[in-house]
């Protein structure tokens, strides 16, 4: 591996998460790092990683990264472009998908997902967005990949709203580090070069379970950061 | 079959207080000039049902337009929050707005069913979540296999609002690109109403696309430029700047208030 420039927190979680798609995965896709995770694999390893964006286009090949999953560049390069109806009931519960990405505001120790309401529903101190796709996401794609920074306000002892449930959740990509279930609780397998056990673990909510092993992911190489880069500047 | 008319007449023809209204786009021709039309005419206790309901929700919900939301997703796509809706629900400005949340592939099922006439829809979904106890679901069991399901009320909105690339002269609509829900709007709500580009002599018959027959329609109205700052399909492009503008738009009551007053209600209707 060539010496490695500076990069971002941003662009190491999409570098690592990119490295888990390979050309056979189909996998379903949101805006932002997601996004941008997908189409480095495309650009990188994974050429023939197929992309499926929930506005309805399967198979998409942008060139530029969309601002919004609907962008006419989606439909434009997609092998398929099929109503939101049948994407959902097909395409996503019919089981087709492998790996679905997901972010939220807050996660809990079993890969639980909250992107609703901090604070109560009924009076909520911040209203999020809401769930979207991502409840049936969570429980009809083969794999789960979460990417999400890590502190002690987004990985919580308690949800204050369960958007999507965590059983399928296999990785979840921080800017510290990596965790994996382990007998059901998400456990820290990785850092990142420069992140100590330490950081990772006064960044989390609740008392973070750590592998007797962990290891230092590999930061990203030089055809990624270039790749990564490249893509953004399109 | 659709008679063409104006935009102000449509909706003053078919959009009542109180009513049910679906203005649906996913990402894609999103009936921007219709909200504003409601706005205008200063329609009143909406509930406004919508998967992704985005900046042209959350003007109807600033101007005070709506009741209740029903939706799976409220936010400005790629850029953050939708400061509208969230004033609403955080402090009820300027007034109270009741929620209806789902999932997306809740509301997918919804429309579905609306559109099949029947009373509900099934789909393996919003197990384990709050949501469950948020949205009008059931648990059903299938009497094939005894797999619990989750079973989602229909919906059928009193109006049903799309727009579209293209109609004839004979109310026949065709859109086309990323197809989104708008089919199923269309056939599930009680009337409907869809806004296009342009009127053409004959539809160019386009594979892929959806063609909403004249009959299933009760006005279509010539709106071009429509769904600006969204995008209509070989017309115009995205406003992404718009969407990004709207973030510092929306998050001051006051600047709001006046973008409105300047681009919405002393603006001339299409």
């Amino acid at each position: 591996m060539s010496a490695v420039a500076e990069y971002t927190p941003d662009e190491m979680m999409a570098v690592e998460a990119a490295r888990r798609l390979g050309d056979d995965t189909v996998c379903f896709v949101g805006i932002g790092l997601p996004s941008l995770a997908a189409n480095l694999a495309r650009a990188t390893h994974a050429p023939r990683c197929t992309l499926v964006y929930e506005s309805g286009t399967i198979g998409a090949k942008p060139y530029r990264l969309p601002l919004s999953i609907g962008d006419g560049e989606l439909a434009e390069t997609a092998d398929a472009v099929v109503s939101v109806p049948e994407m959902f009931a097909y395409w996503l519960q019919g089981g087709r998908i492998d790996v679905g990405f997901l972010g939220a505001a807050q996660i809990d120790r079993h890969g639980n997902l909250n992107s609703t309401v901090i604070g109560p529903y009924d009076r909520p101190k911040v209203r999020l967005p809401g769930a979207g796709g991502a409840p049936e996401i969570a429980t009809s794609v083969r794999d789960v990949f979460v990417l999400l920074r890590q502190s002690p306000r987004t990985f919580v002892e308690r949800l204050d709203f369960v958007s999507s449930v965590g059983s399928r959740v296999r990785v979840v990509v921080t800017d510290l580090g990596i965790l994996a279930p382990r007998d059901g609780e998400l456990t820290l397998t990785h850092v990142h070069r420069g992140v100590s056990v330490e950081d990772a673990r006064a960044a989390t909510g609740w008392e973070l379970r750590v592998a007797d092993d962990v290891d230092e992911t590999d930061p990203p190489d030089e055809r990624e950061l270039t790749a990564l880069r490249e893509l953004k500047a399109r | 079959m659709a008679d063409i008319v104006s935009l102000p007449d449509a909706v003053a023809e078919l959009v009542r207080d109180g009513d049910s209204v679906a203005l649906e786009g996913f990402t894609h021709l999103i009936p921007h000039a219709a909200g504003h039309e409601l706005i205008r005419q200063g329609r009143r206790d909406l509930t406004l049902i919508r998967m992704t309901p985005d900046v042209v929700y959350d003007q109807l919900i600033g101007a005070g337009c709506a009741r209740k939301l029903t939706f799976s997703w409220g936010g400005n796509p790629g850029v953050g929050s939708l400061h509208r809706l969230r004033d609403a629900v955080e402090n009820d400005w300027p007034r109270a707005l009741e929620l209806e949340e789902h999932s997306h592939a809740g509301m997918a099922a919804a429309y579905a069913a609306g559109a099949s006439n029947l009373p509900f829809g099934v789909l393996r979904g919003y197990a384990g979540t709050d949501l469950a106890q948020h949205a009008p679901i059931a648990w059903v069991d299938c009497p094939f296999t005894g797999e619990r399901l989750a079973a989602v009320r229909a919906h059928r909105p009193d109006v049903g609002i799309v727009h579209a690339q293209q109609a004839d002269r004979r109310g026949n609509a065709q859109l086309w690109g990323i197809a989104g829900i708008q089919k199923e709007v269309v056939l599930a709500s009680a009337r409907s109403l869809v806004t296009v580009e342009e009127i053409v002599e004959e539809l160019d018959p386009r594979p892929g696309a959806v063609v909403l027959p004249s009959w299933t329609i009760d006005a279509v109205a010539p709106a071009p430029g429509g769904a600006r700052p969204s995008y209509a399909h070989g017309y115009y492009a995205r406003d992404n700047d718009f969407y990004a503008e709207w973030d510092r738009i929306s998050r001051d009551r006051d600047t709001f208030t006046s973008w409105l007053d300047e681009h919405v209600l002393k603006a001339v209707p299409v």
